[in-house]
């Protein structure tokens, strides 16, 4: 399944997917985009680098296990119902702090963030386990070697 | 182990004193409920042995179904007598009984309290339990759990009683039950068995009495209840002295006790003296006011049973308390000493109020006797204890079946062996093989329905689905007027070129012959769905359209290469056309439901709010992940879960592959 030409266009292309990711995952809010597209196109990215270097390389990018990725994920999105929770709002109540940073830019956080944060995560932790897993199930050719 | 079998006794305590304490209909559910889990733990304390976990399971099962059957009662019971109070329904008699719902709540009540009560033909749990240590048996399976039965019947009293369905089915269920605990303990060898049948008898010599629904019964109820408690107990406690010290509760290997366990002895012989009912115990006192409740409910049948249990009673207090003591020193006599001071506590505190309260009624008729009936006859009660009475045909009555108590323990210690060996068969038959064979049949009904409903198929799993779909959508459909709407006008080539393109790659995946043509087939109908996403201005639907394509056909490919057979059959094992018509159906379905959703008027009242409110609520323009991340932010949660949850069932089946693999 390995590739000279796949693994040389999947050290630069990778990257970029990931950088894009995060790109739609920040101006969800405003424009296409969001936790759920960005989360399936690093998942994209870091199963192109699975199919080129093996699952190794899966857990290697996302340092700890997948499985444990899409467990924060789910976690940061309950945990952003928190504020709202403990200020006495209704339950999901969105609360944003506008940083000033000077010279008229303002950094928008928000709790919806937090939350797409949580579902941007949750999204690459289940598809990178799910297809690692795969990966690591002996194919036909590997059995018929065996056998 | 002391600590885990106190915990649970605890349970039972706290559970039992809710139960009779509760006054809302549905905590004394719960309450019944929990004692039956707390008797399943305490009879199945000693787990190492099977048929201790078979009783417990039994006692659960039996007493559990009853349960429900209860709830379902209880849940009538209210309907009929407009109140959750047990207190409200008691004044509501006339109501109930006259209510439609009256019988079918009766059924299920009595049905639930018959279970819990051991009464034939549910019965056969109870001598089962006695696998339990002995202070369980003497406390939940003979004074407390066995009697919460008869404690609802006898406070449902004057709501439900004096109908002709009530007083019958309790009379007859109560008097079979009486009898044949009775007989049945006759014909058994282990001690405490004897003693567990005679429990199941008593239960139904209260039934027999709540039966009537008058106040001469319930006063014999009361009085009959404190006396069983007071000898029962003691028997039990005592038995299980017996079996501590002499090492059997065999009644073939003990005889001439007496020696080694004078004390023990004692208890049991006052004991069993007020289970006969003799003179100058509490069992005389009950049995007179027993007698006059026979007499009062009618006729010749009740005076009949009562001193036909008079008599076995006699020979089961012979066999009880002359048999493992008196006589010959047997083998496991010589080595038996006496029970320490603990356990001899217990069984003398209980025998010496059984002699007490003989000899001195009063001191428990005005206390304890009078309050007891009058609330079980919902209107004030007196309860008259006489120790000495004038001689008439009652009395003479009760002098018969005593001596015919004694004649027949004779016969029993000459012929015990042969009943036993000529009724082996037919006892063997009874509710116990009853409820051995419905188990069976439910396990093979469970495994008959796993393997239609659960074949481990995926496309069988489809098939139903989809069908079921087309089945109940199309018979709901019909049952409306179904208008269609065909909007043809504002169509552009475009839209038909991308419609073409996604119906013909649809068409392929279909008759694929290959798995990768399938496939591709398949990402190409999903490409086509996201261009049309495209065309109408959804561009969010269309990245994660995309995306996901992409990504299922990365799992796709990585699932195929570990799939034997690159072709698919087209084996007699699938059954094509009616997968054919199946997914037609649900194609043509799904576009008449879209017509007729066009058909109608649409209401754009929320998709306005929502492009109303995205920026000054939420602060953002795009309204679709405004709508995900707050506005429904919840419904975002849960399916995160639900990605989360299917990727962790993916893993745990994917792994539970590579462990047969690891085996194999």
């Amino acid at each position: 399944m390995s590739s000279l030409i796949l693994r040389a266009g999947t050290r630069i292309l990778a990257p970029l997917m990931l950088m894009f990711s995060v790109f739609l995952l920040w101006r969800g809010h405003n424009l296409p985009g969001g936790g759920f597209i960005g989360g399936l196109v690093a998942a994209s990215a870091i199963a192109l680098q699975g199919i080129a270097f093996g699952p190794d390389a899966i857990r290697r990018t996302l340092v700890v296990p997948p499985a444990a990725v899409a467990g924060a994920g789910v976690l940061i999105a309950a945990v952003a119902s928190l504020p709202a929770a403990l200020a006495g709002l209704p339950f999901f109540t969105g609360l944003w702090l506008k940083l000033d940073l000077g010279g008229g830019a303002v950094l928008p956080l928000s709790t919806p963030l937090l939350f797409d944060v949580g579902v941007y995560l949750t999204v690459i932790g289940s598809a990178c386990a799910l297809i690692a897993a795969l990966e690591e199930e002996p194919s036909l050719e590997d059995t018929r070697e065996r056998g | 182990m002391l600590g885990r079998f106190f915990v649970f006794l605890m349970l039972f305590m706290g559970a039992m004193l809710g139960l009779v304490l509760a006054d809302d209909l549905i905590a004394l559910f719960v309450f019944w409920e929990l004692t039956s889990l707390a008797s399943y733990l305490l009879v199945g304390f000693q787990s190492e042995k099977p048929a201790a976990r078979r009783a417990a399971l039994q006692a659960l099962l039996v007493t559990g179904t009853g349960g429900l059957a209860l709830l379902a009662g209880l849940i009538l019971a209210a309907i009929a007598g407009g109140s959750w109070r047990l207190s409200e329904l008691v004044s509501a008699g006339e109501a109930i009984r006259s209510h439609a719902l009256y019988l079918p709540a009766t059924t299920l009540i009595v049905l639930g309290c018959f279970t819990k009560s051991a009464q034939w033909p549910f019965h056969s749990w109870l001598p089962g339990a006695m696998q339990a240590p002995t202070p369980v048996s003497a406390y939940l399976h003979s004074a407390t759990m066995v009697k919460a039965g008869v404690y609802l019947l006898a406070r449902l009293d004057p709501a439900f009683g004096g109908t002709t369905a009530w007083t019958t089915t309790l009379l007859v269920i109560g008097g079979v039950t009486m009898l044949a605990g009775l007989l049945l303990a006759l014909l058994e060898t282990d001690l405490k068995l004897v003693l567990a049948w005679t429990t199941v008898s008593a239960l139904g010599a209260l039934v027999f009495l709540i039966g009537p629904a008058t106040e001469e019964s319930a006063q014999a109820a009361m009085a009959f209840l404190l006396t069983h408690a007071l000898y029962k107990g003691a028997l039990f406690m005592a038995a299980g002295n017996v079996d501590h010290e002499a090492g059997t509760r065999d009644l073939r290997d003990l005889s001439g006790l007496i020696r080694a366990m004078p004390i023990t002895f004692a208890a049991t012989a006052v004991s069993s003296a007020s289970m006969a009912g003799f003179p100058l115990s509490l069992g005389w006192v009950s049995k007179a006011i027993t007698k006059a409740a026979a007499i009062e409910a009618g006729g010749f049948a009740p005076v009949a049973v009562v001193t036909f249990a008079t008599l076995l009673l006699v020979a089961i207090a012979g066999v009880v308390a002359i048999e493992p003591f008196l006589g010959r020193r047997s083998e496991a006599a010589r080595e038996a000493h006496e029970a320490p001071p603990s356990m001899l506590f217990g069984p003398l505190a209980l025998a010496s109020l059984s002699l007490l309260f003989g000899l001195f009624p009063d001191l428990v008729s005005d206390a304890v006797l009078t309050p007891a009936a009058s609330a079980v006859a919902a209107f004030p009660v007196a309860v008259e204890a006489k120790v000495v009475k004038p001689f008439d045909w009652t009395l003479a009555l009760t002098l018969v079946a005593f001596a015919a108590g004694a004649g027949l323990y004779v016969l029993w210690q000459r012929r015990a062996q042969r009943w036993r060996d000529r009724l082996e068969p037919l006892v063997s038959r009874g509710p116990d093989r009853g409820y051995d064979h419905a188990l069976a049949g439910l396990g093979r009904l469970a495994s008959w329905q796993t393997r239609v409903l659960q074949p481990g198929l995926l496309h069988r799993y489809t098939a139903a689905t989809f069908g079921v779909i087309v089945l109940a959508t199309t018979t709901a459909l019909f049952r409306g007027d179904l208008r269609l709407a065909f909007p043809l006008d504002g169509v552009r080539l475009i839209e038909l070129a991308v419609t073409a393109l996604t119906a013909a790659a649809a068409i392929v995946a279909a008759i694929a012959t290959t798995r990768l043509l399938a496939v591709t087939a398949l990402g190409m109908v999903g490409i086509g769905v996201a261009l049309i996403f495209m065309l109408f201005g959804a561009p969010d639907l269309a990245i994660t359209q995309f995306m996901v394509e992409t990504l299922v056909v990365v799992l796709l490919a990585l699932v195929l290469v570990r799939l034997p057979g690159f072709r698919l059959s087209a084996s007699a094992d699938r059954p094509r056309a009616l997968h054919a018509a199946i997914a037609g159906a649900t194609g043509l379905l799904v576009m008449a439901l879209l017509l007729g959703v066009l058909a109608e008027p649409f209401d754009a009242k929320l998709s306005e709010w929502f492009a109303r409110a995205s920026v000054p609520e939420a602060f953002g323009h795009n309204i679709v992940n405004v709508i995900l991340v707050d506005f429904r932010a919840l419904d975002t949660l849960g399916e995160i879960v639900v990605v989360f949850a299917a990727a962790l069932a993916g893993l745990a089946a994917i792994a539970a592959r590579a462990a047969r693999r690891g085996e194999a």
